[in-house]
């Protein structure tokens, strides 16, 4: 995962194209003089508004110096799969592009680019250096402004390209719409294979657009809800392996595994604290299960939570200060908040139906969750105060929603029913339209999204 | 689908037919009415002639009559042969999100085990295990199988057949 080296605007801006030279262009200059920004861009996408028309991007195949067109050109593919994949982008038909064989170190001809209605461009080289690494280059275009909105080199390995692509996705994601990008992730998942009553399950990962799958566990064991840890290359899931089913750490560079604490009885639905030191969990006690916290320094444990009930799920809010879970205490699975120490557990979900898995996002405003209603199985979001309830995809079954490192995005798993049926790990953003299944090689279920890893 | 459904049940119909008549033709020396080519005491013994499991409602962990009556008979067989412990496993079907159906197996595994216990049965020869919804023994998509699903099953440890 190492040997990426970034040098961030090392590029002259190639359009020569100072602010002055902008202010001398009416309109724009009074705009320029009221927002206090580096380049005055045009082309911004507003990710806050409920349905997204998705920006026109172009991306010529990267040239390729000294070496590889074909790493040149799938770099440039991935790229543009990011983009498409996040819904928030359109890129266009090469078939389409007027101007061929683009330099990155020329400025292109914006006439050209606005006649098919681009108006985001990103050019590109690859370059072998005589080390044997790759150098690659880019440049974002703002086609109406004619201006350069980003410029970036990097240097990595050559096995490397395919992180090199996720990296510049995200570059031109959060200069494009202001946010994080999360292209550079992974996600770690459950494998499924065999007939559905002798499933044989197995730990996998891998990149966030299904790429480079690699299994962590050999399938001995039934293994259960990893979770990726927020600081470290380390996650925590259930393991049957040993005499009662338990929550167990696993380091994915290393492969080391261990238990977490010595509870007397079965332990599960783990989950990391934000600063990735401790990992809460439920404790099952005869019928119940109840809510426990394990420090992973100190290995102190303390109990969150002591009800006659099934209290399980926990997830913190990102700043630490509270923990949402599910309980049935008051009949049935809901959805209650309460304060990191235990303390004040308030129920927060009051709709028609069955509450649980809930996650709090990374960014703090919504909690995504699992629902029951009917028959049917549903991937919704709330505030931490219970209220605006939106339901995102509803179905047969869909469970068990992660968050994107940027809090945009929820990858779940959804079940197909009958002998033959079985889970498949799908993608929906915030705004619920953009539904997308993420191909894995196997049936899998139980995503869950590393953090950025840049 | 139904088609399919139909087809395994007939071939399990087919199955149990052939398992009855061939039990009946060796049985025609023994009139007590239990399948005598099964040996007394054996793992096989407890699954045919006492039944190693009972049933519950969607989401519920109440022991119905019939599964009380069923724990009944286990414990009355477990304490004639006293060399068995055993581990009650608890399930649950697959309309559930898997870790409420971890705890809600383990739950109905607790339910059972505490019958047992109130019938004779040391609660030192009994271990608790929940598979959740992972471990489901029929696998088509009405109630026909989740009903099955829903169970707790007592297995005998070190048994043999």
């Amino acid at each position: 995962m190492h040997g990426i080296s970034k040098t961030v605007s090392v590029f002259p801006n190639l359009t020569g194209w100072g602010r002055k030279a902008l202010a001398a262009a009416g309109l724009l200059a009074l705009l320029s003089a009221v927002v206090p920004h580096p380049a005055m861009a045009l082309v911004e996408i507003d990710i806050t508004q409920g349905n997204i028309e998705p920006l026109p991007i172009a991306l010529p195949p990267f040239s390729a110096e000294g070496g590889d067109s074909k790493v040149a050109g799938d770099m440039t593919g991935v790229i543009a799969a990011d983009l498409k994949r996040s819904g928030l982008f359109n890129p266009l038909d090469p078939a389409s592009f007027i101007q061929k064989n683009m330099s990155v170190n020329s400025t292109p001809r914006f006439g050209d680019w606005r006649q098919i209605s681009a108006q985001a461009l990103v050019t590109g080289t690859v370059i072998k250096q005589p080390d044997g690494r790759l150098r690659a280059e880019f440049r974002l275009w703002d086609v109406f402004a004619q201006e350069q909105m980003l410029g970036q080199q990097f240097y990595t390995t050559p096995e490397n390209w395919r992180r090199l692509a996720h990296i510049i996705a995200d570059a031109i994601y959060e200069r494009l719409t202001g946010e994080k990008g999360y292209f550079d992730t992974r996600i770690v998942y459950v494998d499924e294979t065999g007939p559905k009553d002798k499933r044989v399950k197995r730990l996998a990962i891998m990149d966030q657009d299904g790429a480079n799958v690699r299994y962590l566990t050999k399938g001995d064991d039934l293994v259960l809800t990893p979770r990726f840890s927020p600081s470290r290359q380390e996650i925590t899931y259930m393991s049957y392996g040993g005499a009662d089913p338990s929550v167990y750490l696993l380091n994915i560079e290393t492969g080391q595994r261990e238990i977490v604490g010595n509870f007397p009885g079965m332990t599960f639905a783990p989950r990391f604290s934000p600063d990735g030191q401790s990992v809460v969990m439920s404790l099952q006690q005869g019928g119940n299960a109840n809510i426990f916290q394990m420090d992973l320094r100190s290995r102190r444990t303390t109990r969150l939570t002591n009800t006659a009930a099934i209290d399980t799920s926990p997830s913190f809010s990102p700043d630490s200060r509270q923990i949402v879970f599910e309980s049935d205490r008051g009949g049935t699975q809901q959805l209650y908040v309460m304060n990191a120490d235990g303390s004040n557990a308030q129920r927060i979900s009051f709709g028609p139906g069955r509450y649980s898995t809930p996650v709090w996002s990374p960014r703090g405003d919504l909690i995504a969750f699992t629902k029951q209603h009917q028959g049917r199985f549903m991937i919704g979001v709330m505030r931490p105060d219970g209220k605006g309830e939106r339901i995102l995809t509803e179905g047969y079954h869909n469970e068990g929603p992660a968050w994107s490192p940027n809090g945009r995005v929820l990858v779940f798993f959804r079940d197909t029913p009958g002998a033959n049926g079985g889970p498949q790990v799908w993608t929906v953003d915030l705004t619920g339209y953009n539904e997308q299944r993420l191909e894995t090689p196997a049936f899998a279920s139980d995503p869950s999204w590393s953090p950025l890893i840049n | 689908m139904l088609e399919q459904i139909n087809a395994a049940r007939s071939a399990r119909w087919v199955a149990i037919l052939f398992t009855v008549l061939f039990a009946a033709a060796c049985a025609q020396t023994k009139p007590d009415g239990l399948s005598s080519n099964v040996k007394p005491g054996t793992g096989q013994d407890f699954v045919v002639n006492v039944g190693d499991r009972v049933f519950f409602e969607e989401d519920q962990s109440v022991l119905n009559g019939q599964g009380q009556a069923t724990l009944a008979n286990q414990a009355k067989w477990l304490s004639r042969y006293s060399q068995y412990t055993i581990t009650v496993e608890g399930h649950a079907d697959e309309r559930g999100t898997r870790q409420y159906n971890i705890a809600l197996g383990a739950r109905r595994a607790q339910a059972a085990r505490d019958y047992l216990v109130s019938q004779g049965v040391s609660a030192s020869r009994i271990k608790t295990i929940s598979y959740g919804k992972e471990r489901p023994v029929a696998v088509c998509n009405d109630n026909s199988c989740w009903s099955q699903n829903r169970r707790a099953v007592t297995v005998l440890n070190n048994a043999t057949n």
